[in-house]
This record gives structure tokens, sequence and C-alpha cells, in this order.
């Protein structure tokens, strides 16, 4: 065999080994996911016995029967109405008020400005566990205990969301918003009627970024939610485990309509999300 | 059509880490006037432009619009309008969008906006663009919907930040006439800036020359070439700028004469008229200037001096060559800022026709007596 032919082979079994190790992490991420679903729709007494086997990717029959149990056994519609209004608050207050601070830091020029911007900043490498408490003090003393009110208000506003918003901000040329104010915008129509519009890129991953981290949140609603009323369902699905008798399928298809909305916002602000994610990575 | 005449009375522009960017800035521009502002990069008519629409805060002085000092309203009361370097056209809106976003935002009726943006459209020749994005359309389409955007507002004064810079250059001409043409039809006060001089002179009513900050000469685009106020002016105006060499002035019995090197030359009438003062510098150093246009190929033993080409560019009508001759030239800053060094300059000569010159070749050159011109050792005009 000639140089280059050993050069070409060299690649292509380089390639090919890229390859591999990609299928294997997206198996690692995937598979979990597929046991879940495929999980849900099996027999309940199928579940645990065929984990093991290729039955576990291949069951021999198909039932909704466990999503009909969730919603006999629990009050599932309430949960996940709960959970979409929590986080659907959550999200859409979020992108006014974070969007508006990110502007505000990004470019208007008002005193304590740059402290204010060090506090955001400094505020985000702070865990949310060591807060918990004195919030949990702040809210019972306040009356909030098993709200909404409780488990929104004090997640609207968001370092994270504000510092990538203010990077794209940043970044938009000043052009656009001089030339706005001199067709005769004030500080506001400039942001809604020319910034926003150019910044659906960082508005879908805000969307997105906090959607997830709101839609997952078991720790607060723990700690501030009672009864099942206002009860989001990552505490919901919690209960729904301690609940006798023990049914993995039934647990499995809660599992399964829980992650389903986050697919659809997904799905649904993906194309942004990307441009956006790739244009906070240039920008640093 | 409101007009307005727009003023900057002593004012200046001083940031906070305290660099000066205008200096007691003094300038007026009358009702319909169309004035172009034009330095080097750096020289603060950007920001003196931006003063105007109220981007930039005014440290010190006024700006007056129309007699009224303006220097805290926002932009959006000055009833100005602006075109950008870069357009600025908002992308997510179509042309007639963009067209309709000042008219918006001051709340007109429906009727009157759809009219005036047909009316402005067509003026533009933009009719057939209205329902396209500002991404599908050419760098010439994009200003004129940038033009488009300032005329459809009746605004009382135009400012246009370089438009025409990210252009090529035949469109640029060709943008240019229309400029000069839509701002003689339409009559409206206009503040232009730009870096290119040929743009200043071919367009400006009038032309303010400015460098680091501080006004240099505002005049006619004739007079400015004619009578520059001093060594900056007569080598950014002009194309390649003035000559300056150091010199000296003499009287012997055929009347004042100025010694360039080694070289006698007998001052004219027309350069006598020009400076009123030049009886009292005999005896004494000084700067002359020499238009490029002004020297000639002469008979060997009769010119000015022997020179040495160092490169000649043939533009087909002239030819201009620079030549290096026994003479101290002096470099005008805008030169030895291009060039990035502080070695001597050339000499320019523009000669007419096509002419294939050759590196090293030696020329003798001469120079109009009557078209010399005379300047303190620190460059002011005499």
């Amino acid at each position: 065999m000639n140089t280059s032919g050993i050069a070409r082979k060299r690649r292509w079994s380089g390639r090919a080994a890229g390859h591999a190790a990609l299928i294997v992490s997206v198996l690692l991420f995937i598979v979990p996911v597929l046991l879940m679903l495929i999980g849900s729709l099996k027999p309940d007494e199928r579940v645990l016995v065929e984990a093991g086997t290729i039955k576990a990717l291949w069951p021999d029959s198909v039932s909704l029967q466990n999503y009909a149990d969730v919603f006999r056994r629990a009050d599932f519609a309430r949960f996940l109405v709960n959970s979409l209004f929590i986080t659907g608050s959550i999200v859409s207050a979020g992108l006014l008020v974070n969007s508006l601070a990110g502007y505000a830091f990004a470019r208007l020029r008002w005193r304590g400005r740059t402290l204010l911007f060090n506090l955001v900043l400094a505020v985000m490498v702070v865990p949310f566990e060591a807060i918990a408490v004195p919030l949990f003090y702040q809210v019972s003393i306040l009356g909030l205990r098993d709200t909404y009110v409780a488990q929104i208000l004090p997640f609207i506003a968001n370092a994270f969301s504000i510092f990538l918003f203010y990077s794209f901000f940043i970044g938009l040329p000043r052009e656009l918003e001089e030339s706005a104010r001199v067709d005769g915008a004030g500080v506001l129509r400039t942001f809604f009627f020319i910034i926003a519009p150019n910044a659906r890129p960082v508005f879908a991953t805000v969307a997105i970024l906090s959607f997830l981290t709101w839609w997952g949140s078991y720790l607060w609603p723990l700690m501030v939610t009672i009864g099942p009323g206002v009860r989001p369902l990552p505490v919901a699905i919690a209960t729904f485990y301690t609940l006798p008798p023990l049914q993995w399928g039934d647990i499995l298809a809660f599992g399964t309509m829980m992650v389903m909305p986050v697919l659809v916002v997904f799905v649904a602000f993906q194309r942004w999300f990307v441009r956006g994610v790739a244009a906070s990575a240039v920008k640093g | 059509m409101v007009m307005a005449a727009v003023a900057f009375h002593h004012a200046e522009k001083v940031y906070p880490d305290g660099s000066r960017v205008i200096s007691d800035f003094n300038l007026e521009i009358t009702d319909g006037e169309l004035l172009v502002m034009v330095g080097p990069s750096g020289c603060g008519k950007s920001t003196a432009l931006r003063m105007v629409a109220g981007l930039e805060e005014v440290s010190n002085g006024e700006i007056l619009i129309d007699g009224q000092v303006v220097n805290d309203w926002p932009p959006q009361r000055r009833n100005i309008a602006m075109v950008f370097q870069n357009y600025a056209l908002y992308p997510h809106m179509s042309v007639r969008g963009n067209l309709e976003f000042p008219l918006r935002m001051r709340r007109l009726a429906a009727a009157e906006i759809r009219q005036r943006v047909e009316r402005a459209a067509a003026m533009l020749d933009l009719t057939a663009l209205l329902d396209c994005k500002p991404r599908v359309l050419s760098g010439g389409q994009r200003q004129r919907v940038a033009m488009g955007r300032a005329i459809v507002r009746d605004a009382s004064v135009f400012l246009m930040d370089e438009p025409l810079s990210n252009l090529d250059a035949s469109l640029r001409v060709q943008i240019r006439t229309d400029i000069a043409a839509l701002q003689q039809r339409l009559g409206i006060t206009t503040l232009y800036v730009t870096h290119d001089q040929v743009e200043a002179m071919t367009l400006g009513h009038r032309v303010a020359v400015m460098r680091a900050g501080v006004l240099q000469q505002v005049a006619a685009p004739r007079e400015l070439y004619e009578n520059p106020a001093n060594v900056f002016v007569a080598g950014f105006i002009g194309s390649p700028g003035m000559n300056v060499v150091r010199g000296r002035l003499e009287k012997d019995d055929r009347g004042l004469v100025l010694l360039l090197g080694a070289a006698r030359v007998p001052v004219g009438e027309g350069t006598r008229t020009g400076h009123p003062g030049l009886e009292g510098w005999c005896g004494r150093s000084m700067l002359i200037g020499m238009r490029p246009e002004a020297l000639s190929l002469t008979e060997a033993g009769a010119g000015l001096m022997p020179a040495t080409v160092r490169s000649a560019e043939s533009l087909g009508h002239e030819t201009i060559v620079y030549v290096d001759a026994a003479l101290e030239t002096v470099a005008t800053d805008v030169a030895a800022t291009a060039r990035g060094d502080q070695a001597a300059p050339p000499l320019a000569a523009v000669l007419p026709g096509h002419r294939p010159f050759k590196p090293e070749e030696v020329l003798n050159l001469s120079v109009d007596p009557d078209r010399l011109y005379c300047f303190t050792p620190e460059g002011e005009r005499i």
C-alpha cells in the first residue's frame, strides 16, 4: 500500500473512532429516555422483569393503560396546569424584566450602573441552596407559603438571564438605536420596536434555559407547598412514587408526560436557541 | 418644507477621561445650505455632527437649531433626520416598514403615512422594493432607503455621516450626484461629514476643514482651494495636496525673489496680490506652497531644479509624477500620518497627458511664479 493509501486509511479510522465515541455518548443520554417511554407503554408487571433484556427496548405489546392509571390515581391535570402556570409565569415575566435589565446595563448610562452590574455578576455564583432557607423565612413572614406567588415572584429576576441579555445587547450595532432615537423613538419604544425583534435568539435561549430550570425545580416547591393545590409536577411525581401500590409503569408514564412539554418547547425554539448560544459563545 | 439654520457657539466635547475631541467650535450653517465637514480620521467631524443630532452631549458651549439652544433636547425633539455610515436600516422591517417607522413614532394618520412613504419611494426609485427586507438590497439601494427614511420625515435638518463610504467608486459618484440634486430640490439645511476631499469639494456649498477637533477654515470649495488658510488645509484640499517646502524671501534688483534650495524664483504678480503683507517677510524663512498643477516640465538648465523620478501614476488624461529634488519638503500632517513615518515627502507634479516616466529618470521642473503660496514657519498663511 502506498503512502497516500495509508494516510487515507488512518484518516478513515480516526473518523470512525470519532463517530463511535459520539454514538456511545448519544446512547448514554438517549437510552434512559427510551426506557422510560417504552416502559410506560408496557403492562406494569413486565417493566422490571424485562428491564435487563432486549425487550426493555422492544416490547411485545403496547398499551396506554399506565397513562389512564396516572389520571385515575393522581390529579395529574391539576399538577400539569400548576407547572405550566408557574413555569410560564416565571419565563414570560422573566423575559420582560431580565431583557429590560440587560438592556439598561448594556446601553443606558446611569449612576451606579457598574456597581450594580458587578453585584448581578456576583449573585450568579451564589447557589440557590445557600439562600433557600432565608428565602423560606421571608416567604413565611409574608404569609405566602402554599401560593403560586411564592413559587413565581422570587425567580423572575435572574442574574444569569440578565447576563445573557447583556452579552447579546452589547454586541448589537449602536447605530440601530441611535437611528431609532433620531426617528423619534424614546428608550422603551426603541427597545420594544427595534432591539427586541432583533434579539430573538437570546430571547429563545433565555426562554429555554429558564423553562428547563423551573420546570424541573423540586427543592423550593417542596419547601413552600403544603397541599396538592399549588403543587407542581416534580413534587407531585415524588409523592406519586410513594403512593401504594408501587407501580413502575404508572411512574414511567407520569415521567413521560412530565418530559413532553420540555421537548415541545425545545423543538419550538431550537433554531433560535442554537443561534443564541452560538452568539453568546462568540461574544464571550 | 421647514428649514432651519444650525449653529455651533464655542461648542466643546470633552470625554470623562479628559480627552478633548472638539475645541471652541464656532460655525453657522444657513437655511438651505449644504455644508460639508471634512478632515482626517479622528478630527472630530462625526462627533460634531452627533452633537447636532443629540447623540453626544455638549460639554461646553451651545448648539442652536433655528435659533433655539438644543443642548438638552433629546434627538427625537430636534426634528432632524440622519443618514448613518452603515445606513442603520432596521433589519427586521421591510423597506416600507423602515420608511414608515419615523412617521409611526410621530403618530401620523395611516393615510398620511402611506402617502408620504409612496412619495418618498417614488422620488428615490424605491417603489418596486417596498416589500423587500434590507438584507436582499444592494449597497446603493440600502443607501437610498436610508435617504428615504430621512426625507419622508420633512425634517428641518439633514445630517449625513459619511453616507457614501461603504459604496464602490462608480456608485459613489452616481449617488453623490443624486444627493446634490435631492438637496437642491428639497432645499433642506444639510450637514454632511466625509473624510474624502473630492466629495467635499463637489458637494458642499461651503466646506469646513477640521483637524484635531479644531476648525481650520470654512469657505466655498474654490476659495478653499485657491486661498487655504494654513498648510494643513493646503495639504488636505487637492489631490495630490499642495507641495510645501522651506524657503526664504529676498529682494534683489528684479524685485521679490524666493530662494528654494539652490533655485531663485521671482515672485509673480499673482502671488504678490494673494499675500498683501509679503514684503515685510524679506530676509526671513517661510514655508512655500506649490500646487502640483503649478509645476511643469521645462528644458534642462532653465527650470527650478533638477528632480529624480520616484514614481509616476498615469491617469490617462494626466500623469502624477512624484520626484525627489534638492529642496527641504515639509509633510503636512495628513501625509505624514498616512505614511506613518517622518521621512521627507516627495514633490508631486501633475502633468498633462500620458507620460511614461521611469524611476530614477531626471526631470527639469519649473513652477508658475504667479501660483505660489507663502506661509509662516508655523504654517499660517501670510
